[in-house]
């Protein structure tokens, strides 16, 4: 059970169309997540998914039901938002046991579902608080509680750690991963931080202004990016993007990851200038200026010692390097 | 202490203006207030003490509950009261709920014609009711509703919907967008959105609406006088009028209906006023 298909889907608000016919198929248990920059509609698309907006055409199928027209309550599914969205009348226990109540559930039960669901995230403290009460990371915690009380076949997750701080997102991110693992469910999750979507996904969506760009496992994507904006969007810090003439080759674009660009103050095939250094330990990040290239990032594994207008080298490592024609897909 | 200087500076400048600031504040509260304290200084004097020296303070020498008690023996006022009470509390009661729905649906709901809609509740903020007396008089003649509570009630809901939409609508748009789609995944209906997750989070925006609804509604004289001016649905302010003569009219009377008509509006105020400044506030200070 869970598994989604989505069949040629389109949205369009008035004239404007901001879904451009989206077809995917999400196997069961899969972690499957979306990605791409503001306003490339992956929220939309997670919210048609979730019933919360029409789908204009095309077919939404859950374990082979069509549920286009279904209301959000009726999908089997849970949805867990970037504002937690909890309900401030109601006290963590009763925020998780809801829907359960809404579906008409034995009292009983619903204590039973909302305790599991508490062991597994640690809220037993908190049942009887309210939400104000919490913390930023207790409620996210409470919001995931609510998806999971109700056993859903589909998890939807909707940017959930885009409103904590660094280090409960990377505490949070964990739990979600354990939380997979643990139950086996099918999840879909929007965000648009490629880190999130490298470490969390089986398979990442990426988007753009209503497309899919590409799906795959996230080294694939890695690896093999289809084009420049693939190749731009994942991995940090972002690909170069080198033109190829200057350097004698054929293709139109050349894409070097910054760990595969040399650095040198002697020799190599492109002059630049430093114009930025950031040291963070573990890697140093090299920003130089070129004249035909504009501003190359460099990573340096350990710490260097560059200086701001020091005049150096930089060398595309051959063996890593990716060629893009002049529309920006990749040429192999 | 060249470092102090600066901050010393600064405070000394907030407090000038913490002064100025009172300073305007409190000339107006007295330009405001005045006319009430007069009207409830000369409401417990003798009536040859109100016109001999009408500023004079109540005292031994002038004291009088002549008028409070003309106005408690005399004429039905304690009806009168209730009549106001009624209106005001039903038309309060309609304008908040078909306010709040109608604020709901133009802020929550994706449809055709929703910014016309929007436009043409809000155009009776502009046009005042009053131009169309005589149609409205038409209306409640044919429907056989002159002279009962019901006429006025519904002409003060209609009255009080445009600027309760227009202000609840602005108010409706800030709710979460999360929580109402929450709400909708765990299967709540939209009714039980809009109650229980809606308006409790737009109390304050529901608290100045009251306020600004009710003490035009309890004030008026103009409806209640064209609409419903029999002895059994007379209003306290036409109730007051009683008291007015055309060759005499009994000072100490009016006074005194006038000082307790203030009486209940000032109660309910200090009921929402708590949630009237977070209303009023929100989104200037946060």
């Amino acid at each position: 059970m869970g598994a989604l298909s989505l069949g040629n889907v389109t949205k369009s608000f008035g004239k404007n169309r901001v879904i451009q016919g989206v077809d995917l198929q999400v196997q069961d248990g899969e972690f499957c997540v979306f990605v791409g920059p503001s306003g490339c509609g992956k929220s939309t698309l997670l919210r048609m998914i979730a019933g919360l907006e029409d789908v204009t055409s095309g077919d939404v199928v859950l374990d082979g039901v069509r549920i286009n027209d279904l209301a959000p309550a009726r999908r089997g599914l849970a949805m867990v938002f970037q504002t937690y969205a909890l309900y401030p009348h109601l006290t963590v226990r009763d925020n998780m046991g809801l829907a359960l109540k809404q579906a008409g559930v034995s009292r009983d039960e619903i204590r039973r579902a909302t305790d599991r669901a508490a062991s597994m995230l640690a809220l037993e403290p908190c049942m009887d608080r309210q939400p104000a009460e919490l913390s930023g990371g207790q409620r996210q915690r409470v919001a995931i509680g609510r998806a999971i009380v109700r056993r859903p076949k589909l998890f939807l997750f909707d940017e959930p750690l885009s409103n904590l701080d660094a280090a409960l997102r990377v505490q949070t991110r964990i739990e979600i991963a354990r939380l997979h693992r643990d139950l086996g469910a099918t999840m879909i999750y929007v965000t648009h931080d490629q880190v999130e979507a490298m470490t969390l996904a089986d398979r990442i969506v990426v988007l753009r202004a209503g497309r899919i760009e590409q799906v795959g496992p996230p080294m694939e994507l890695y690896r093999n990016p289809a084009n420049t904006f693939v190749a731009g969007f994942i991995g940090s810090p972002q690909m170069n993007f080198l033109r190829a003439g200057p350097l004698g080759l054929a293709s139109h674009t050349l894409g070097v990851r910054p760990e595969h660009l040399a650095l040198s103050r002697e020799s190599g095939r492109i002059t630049g200038r430093i114009s930025h250094v950031e040291m963070l330990g573990s890697e140093t990040l090299v920003y130089v200026r070129s004249d035909d290239h504009g501003l190359l990032t460099v990573r340096l594994f350990g710490q260097h010692d560059y200086h701001v207008d020091e005049p150096v080298f930089v060398t595309p490592d051959d063996a890593h390097t990716f060629h893009f024609d002049s529309e920006g897909l990749r040429l192999r | 202490m060249n470092s102090e200087r600066p901050a010393l500076l600064l405070a000394r400048h907030s407090v000038f203006r913490g002064l100025a600031a009172h300073a305007v504040l409190i000339t107006y509260t007295i330009i405001a207030l005045f006319p009430v304290f007069v009207i409830v200084i000369n409401s417990l004097k003798s009536r040859r003490a109100i016109f001999a020296d009408p500023l004079a303070l109540p005292g031994p020498a002038n004291f009088d509950l002549v008028g409070y008690v003309t106005v408690l023996e005399q004429g039905n006022f304690f009806r009168y009261f209730l009549n106001s009470l009624t209106v005001t509390g039903a038309s309060l009661f309609f304008v908040l709920l078909f306010g709040a729905m109608a604020a709901f649906a133009l802020s929550e709901y994706r449809f055709r014609g929703n910014t016309l809609m929007g436009l043409y509740l809000a155009l009776g903020i502009m046009v005042p009711i009053r131009l169309g007396t005589v149609a409205i008089l038409q209306m409640m003649v044919a429907s056989g509703l002159v002279n009962t509570l019901l006429a006025l009630i519904l002409v003060y809901t209609a009255q009080g919907l445009p600027l309760a939409i227009f202000i609840l609508a602005e108010f409706m748009r800030g709710v979460s967008s999360d929580l109402k789609n929450a709400g909708r995944i765990d299967g709540l209906s939209e009714y039980t959105i809009f109650f229980r997750l809606v308006l409790p989070l737009v109390r304050p925006a529901l608290a100045t609406v009251a306020v600004f609804t009710l003490i035009p509604i309890w004030n008026d004289l103009w409806f209640p006088l064209i609409l419903a001016p029999s002895e059994a649905t007379k209003t306290v302010t036409l109730g007051a009028q009683v008291f007015i003569g055309q060759f005499v009219t009994n000072w100490n009377a009016v006074l005194a209906a006038l000082s307790l008509a203030i009486v209940p509006v000032l109660v309910l105020y200090l009921i929402f006023s708590r949630q009237l400044i977070r209303g009023i506030t929100a989104g200037a200070v946060k």
